[in-house]
Formats: C-alpha cells, structure tokens, sequence
C-alpha cells in the first residue's frame, strides 16, 4: 500500500514534469547551447597570457628571480609537482618550474611552451629542460563536467524547492494532507522523480553536446553515473531544507538563488579556483556542486578511477545525509 | 445512537486572535450537519481541526468515540474550499492519482457516472469551470467511499444553476446514508440541505438544533417587508410596528398580521410592493446577532 501511493505521487510528477514543455526545454535546450557558444567562442587560441607554475617551497629562489619579474605571464604556486607535470601535459599549464631542483618542464607540442623556453634562456639560463608530451585540453573540454554539473544543480534545487513551495502555496499539499499519504512518501517520490528526470536529461544533454563538440572522457561511465546520482542527490537534499516551510515562492526563489549563485561562481563551472584564495577555496569546497564537478571532471579529463574520488564520493553522502534529514525533520504539510 | 463524531470545548488560538473559542456538538450518523456563520466566524478553523489538517489549542474531537487517527483518514472524505490539484493532470489521472492512496475505494466508473465527469475525464484539471471542479473535487472526497464527508463552502462562486446542480448530487449522496458536514453562509443552502445546524459567530456557538425548531424557537411571526420609500415619511408607523431597516427595505415582524396591515392602512402608508413571507435562517441570523449574514 505505501508503495502504491509512492508510485503514484511519483508518476504524477513526471506526468507534470514531462507535459510542462517550457521547463523542458529550458532543461535540454539551454545547456547544450551554453556549450556550443562557449565550444565556438574559445575554438581559437587567442590568449596573450603565458600561464606558469612554480613550486618553490619559500622565497623563488634569486636565480629564476628575472624570469619571475616578467610582465604578462600569470604565477600559479603549486605544491604537487606531479600534478602540476599532468597539467603541462594537457596544456592547462605553459610551463612548470621547480625551483628546488632547478629544472622546468614544457610540453613539446605547445607554442606557448616553445616561447616561454625562449624566455627562459634569456633571463634564466641556468635551469634544466624536461620535455614532457600530451594533446592539449580545450576550454569546452574542461567546461563540460561544469555546464552539466550547473544544470544538475538549477534542475534539483528549483524542481524541488521550488515546486514543493508552490503546492503548499496553492493547497496541493493540505488536499494530500487530508489522505493517508505520509509526508515520507510524499517527499522520496519528489525526490526520486526529480532523481531519474535529472539522469535522464543529464545523459541527453551529455549525448547532445558530444554530438556536437566531441569532448573529452577517459573515464569509466559507470563512476561518472556514481558522482551523477550522488551530487545530485546532495544537491535534492539541500532544496528539501528550503522547501520544508515556505510557503512564499517569491522568498524561495530567492533563497534558492543565494544557494545557487555561489555555487555558480565557486564550485568551478567555468573556471578553476587554483591559486584563488584559500578561504575562497575552504568555502568552495563546503558546496555540493563542487564535489560534483571535481569528481566529473577528473573521471572525463583525467580518468580517474573511483579510489581518486572517493573523499568526493564521501562528502557527497555525507551532505546528502545531513540536508536529507534536516529538510525532512523540518516539513510541514502547510 | 452514537455520534459519528463529537466535539467537545475546542479551542483555536492565533498570536491574537482566537479564531474558535469553545465549541462543542455532536453529529449524528447519516444526516446533514451545517455549520452555519458569515465569512471569519470561526467555521473553517473549525472543520480543519475535525479533519484532523489544524490541532486545536485545546478540547476534544471524537469519531466513533475514539480520537482521530489512520482509520479516520480512510474513511473520512474531504473538500476544502479551496485547493488546486497538480498541474497538467488530467481529470481522468487525478481520479486515479487520489484511488491508490486508499486501501479501498468506489469503482471509478460510478463515480464519474454520479458526479457528472464524463464529458471532460480527458481535460487539464486547470481547465475546467467552477462547476465542474467542484463536482472533481467532490468525486476525489467521495473516492474512498467515506462514512462522513466535509464540505467546506463548496458552493462558493458557483451560478445558481451550478449550485442547485450541486445541491441535487449531494442529497443523492445523503441518500446513501452517508454523514455530511456542510459549512456554508448560504443559509438557502443550508436549508435545503441541513437536517440540524449549529450558527456560529465570533468563534462560538450561538444556536443550535434543526433549521425548523430554531425557526419555531425564535420567531412566532410572520415577516412583512415593505419598500423604504413607502414607510421613511411615517414615524408613527416605524415606531410603533417596531420596523427594521435591512437591505433597502424595511422589515415587520407580526403576530397578527391583519392587525399589522391594519395600523399601517390607518397611518396612510402606501401598500405597493408590500411581502408577506415566513422567516428564513437569514432573519434568524439576524436576530440573534443583531448584524447581517453577508459580510
């Protein structure tokens, strides 16, 4: 029996979902745009700025000081040289330089790379070359997990919260109130509609924009379907804490755009926090998206096995739990 | 017999208001109960708190002598005055929706037969009349063949013809010997409909028993209406038959009606438009209230 009323609350908002034609456009359409004008938008090398990684562990040493003085290259301070060495490989870093070991790396397939080196022998000629090999990532490479990771994020925080509101608002809620449905069942079939209507669209979009761009994945497709559910899982629970009492849609939307805003900006969509300050990347990292796309994004651009995400994977549950049971506690019916 | 339900000393308090303040009655098994009261007189809060959506403050509610619980919500049928359903379900879907949240339900042909859904089982519940989504709502009240319904308002905004049409489904479903609990501020409807009513105000009781010996208790007269312009003029007259303006007319209540017709022959009033009529709930309200039904 609670099983049938589950079912049955949960095919009646996929009815809804399906036959609201301007949410789904809004769903499918949106983000394979986003993708093609960024994929058209950065197709052409056009950047001015060489972009160099130093570990230097203290002050650079005086050696590579007139190197360091120079104008339009940008100095990102790393602490994992194997890391850093990965990055030289996939063009996202110019050059790397130890500074301990007085050596540099470049990748034998960059232009930018093969000025830098010029560079480098003019104002620092004491440093070792290491050669290292790799084809470039492009932006919209880098951009996917982020432009998937965003839509997961609008489509489980408003689907949700947003939804929920409206149905207290207009009654929906106090008519189911007035049957034996639980608010348990109630809320796991929103939550697992919402669940299958986000993979479902994610994997279309994800098709879509291949079809178009032909982007990066060296990973296994299983683990990214793992990060997927439990992102956006974390990402449902969160709404669930918006959507437990308000009966105002005006003030949920609003909250739900002081949660999402930030997630836009610093959970890494479009572009990366390294070298960004560290409380800026405390505070990142205490947001589900960005867990959703780190992990994304190392099993497509990296291939990551599941064993690398794994403390991603666990922050997720985590969150999931937490803002699960804190939005459930707190529901009200009106 | 025992009641259905029964209430006792309930009390509803907001930060400052007390919306209800001490109500108590019983309903019998199969007959209409109406509570009666303009918009705001507690009637509302009153049934919320009986179907279990609101907690009183403080008193007691019964069904069956035991308190509200799982077995009521599956054998207690409900239309509020005002709720939506979900976007983009069809009528048909809806039906379907609210039958499986229920161990046992009426046959869905039955339904759609007797509250007259046929002709639109296909259409978006948004896209409907006034009159035919009260008459889903009803169907969705009725799906889980209850022992008690709550009507709350349910011919609010409706055209007349679409309120008799609601009117003529509901005795048939009082036919079936089915308990009712209708609020209203039609007192037509509740005298079509009501075999006992309870009047409130100001979140209490102020009357209670059928419409027929609340009537009888009240009033031993018989109601003369007479146009305002007839009678302005004659102070005499006004004074001395006691007559109270309501709604553009003045109003006599007489025991003796030839006598009433009399003193106003003597005083020259003008007999034009003159109505004789038996009093209504209406005029009930009125006298125990001293204020008119009608917001």
């Amino acid at each position: 029996m609670m099983f049938q009323r589950f079912l049955a609350v949960l095919k009646a908002r996929n009815m809804e979902f399906m036959r609201d034609k301007s949410a789904l456009s809004w769903n499918l359409i949106f983000p394979i745009l986003v993708v093609m004008g960024f994929a058209f938008a950065f197709n052409t090398d056009n950047g001015d700025l060489f972009k160099v990684a130093i570990k230097a562990d203290g002050d650079i040493p005086a050696a590579i000081q007139p190197f360091t003085d120079l104008k339009h290259i940008e100095f990102v301070n790393i602490d994992d040289i194997a890391a850093g060495i990965k990055k030289v490989e996939r063009h996202q870093f110019d050059m790397l330089i130890e500074a301990s070991s007085q050596q540099y790396w470049i990748n034998e397939a960059s232009s930018k790379g093969y000025m830098l080196e010029r560079l480098i022998s003019s104002h620092a000629a004491n440093l070792n070359k290491q050669m290292v090999s790799g084809e470039a990532i492009r932006y919209v490479d880098w951009l996917i997990p982020g432009i998937l990771g965003m839509n997961v994020m609008f489509s489980a925080l408003f689907g949700i919260g947003y939804v929920i509101v409206r149905y207290r608002k207009n009654g929906v809620l106090k008519r189911l109130k007035a049957t034996p449905l639980s608010a348990f069942e109630f809320l796991s079939a929103q939550v697992l509609s919402r669940l299958w209507l986000i993979l479902l669209f994610t994997a279309m979009v994800y098709i879509g924009t291949d079809i178009f761009v032909d982007f990066r994945m060296l990973g296994s497709y299983f683990t990214l379907l793992l990060i997927l559910i439990l992102g956006t899982l974390s990402l449902i629970s969160l709404s669930l804490i918006v959507a437990a009492r308000l009966s105002s849609e005006e003030t949920a939307n609003g909250l739900l755009n002081l949660l999402s805003w930030p997630m836009m900006l610093l959970s890494g969509v479009w572009f990366s926090l390294e070298g960004s300050h560290p409380l800026i990347q405390h505070l990142a990292s205490l947001l589900p998206l960005t867990h959703l796309i780190d992990a994304a994004r190392a099993v497509m651009i990296d291939g990551a096995q599941l064993a690398d995400i794994g403390m991603n994977l666990i922050v997720m549950v985590i969150m999931t739990i937490v803002f699960m049971a804190i939005g459930v506690y707190n529901f009200r019916w009106e | 017999m025992n009641p259905i339900i029964s209430v006792n000393n309930l009390h509803k308090a907001y930060k400052q208001v007390k919306a209800v303040n001490g109500v108590s009655f019983e309903i019998p098994k199969g007959i209409c109960f109406g509570l009666l009261g303009p918009n705001g007189a507690g009637k509302t809060t009153t049934v919320e708190m009986l179907e279990g959506i609101i907690d009183p403050t403080s008193g007691d509610i019964r069904y069956l002598g035991k308190p509200i619980d799982q077995q009521f919500r599956n054998a207690a049928g409900i239309m509020f005055q005002n709720t939506a359903l979900q976007d983009y379900i069809t009528v048909r879907e809806a039906l379907t929706l609210f039958a499986n949240f229920y161990p046992q339900t009426r046959p869905l042909d039955e339904l759609i037969e007797q509250c007259a859904l046929g002709e639109f089982l296909d259409r978006d519940n948004r896209h409907l009349s006034g009159g035919q989504k009260q008459r889903l709502l009803l169907a969705i009240a009725l799906i889980n063949d209850p022992d008690i319904i709550f009507l709350d308002e349910p011919t609010t905004g409706l055209d007349p013809q679409s309120r008799r049409n609601f009117w003529e489904l509901l005795r048939k479903i009082k036919a079936e010997d089915k308990t009712l609990l209708l609020t209203t501020h039609y007192m037509e409807e509740a005298h079509e409909l009501c075999d006992e009513i309870a009047i409130m105000d100001n979140g209490r009781i102020i009357a209670r028993g059928t419409p027929k010996e609340l009537l009888r208790k009240h009033f031993q007269n018989t109601v003369i209406t007479l146009p305002k312009s007839n009678l302005n003029s004659n102070q005499v007259a006004l004074e001395q038959l006691q007559a109270k303006s309501v709604e553009g007319h003045f109003e006599i209540l007489s025991d003796n009606v030839e006598a009433t017709i009399n003193i106003l022959m003597e005083q020259q009033v003008p007999l034009t438009h003159l109505q004789i009529r038996e009093p209504t709930l209406e005029d009930l309200f009125l006298e125990l209230t001293g204020h008119d039904l009608r917001p």
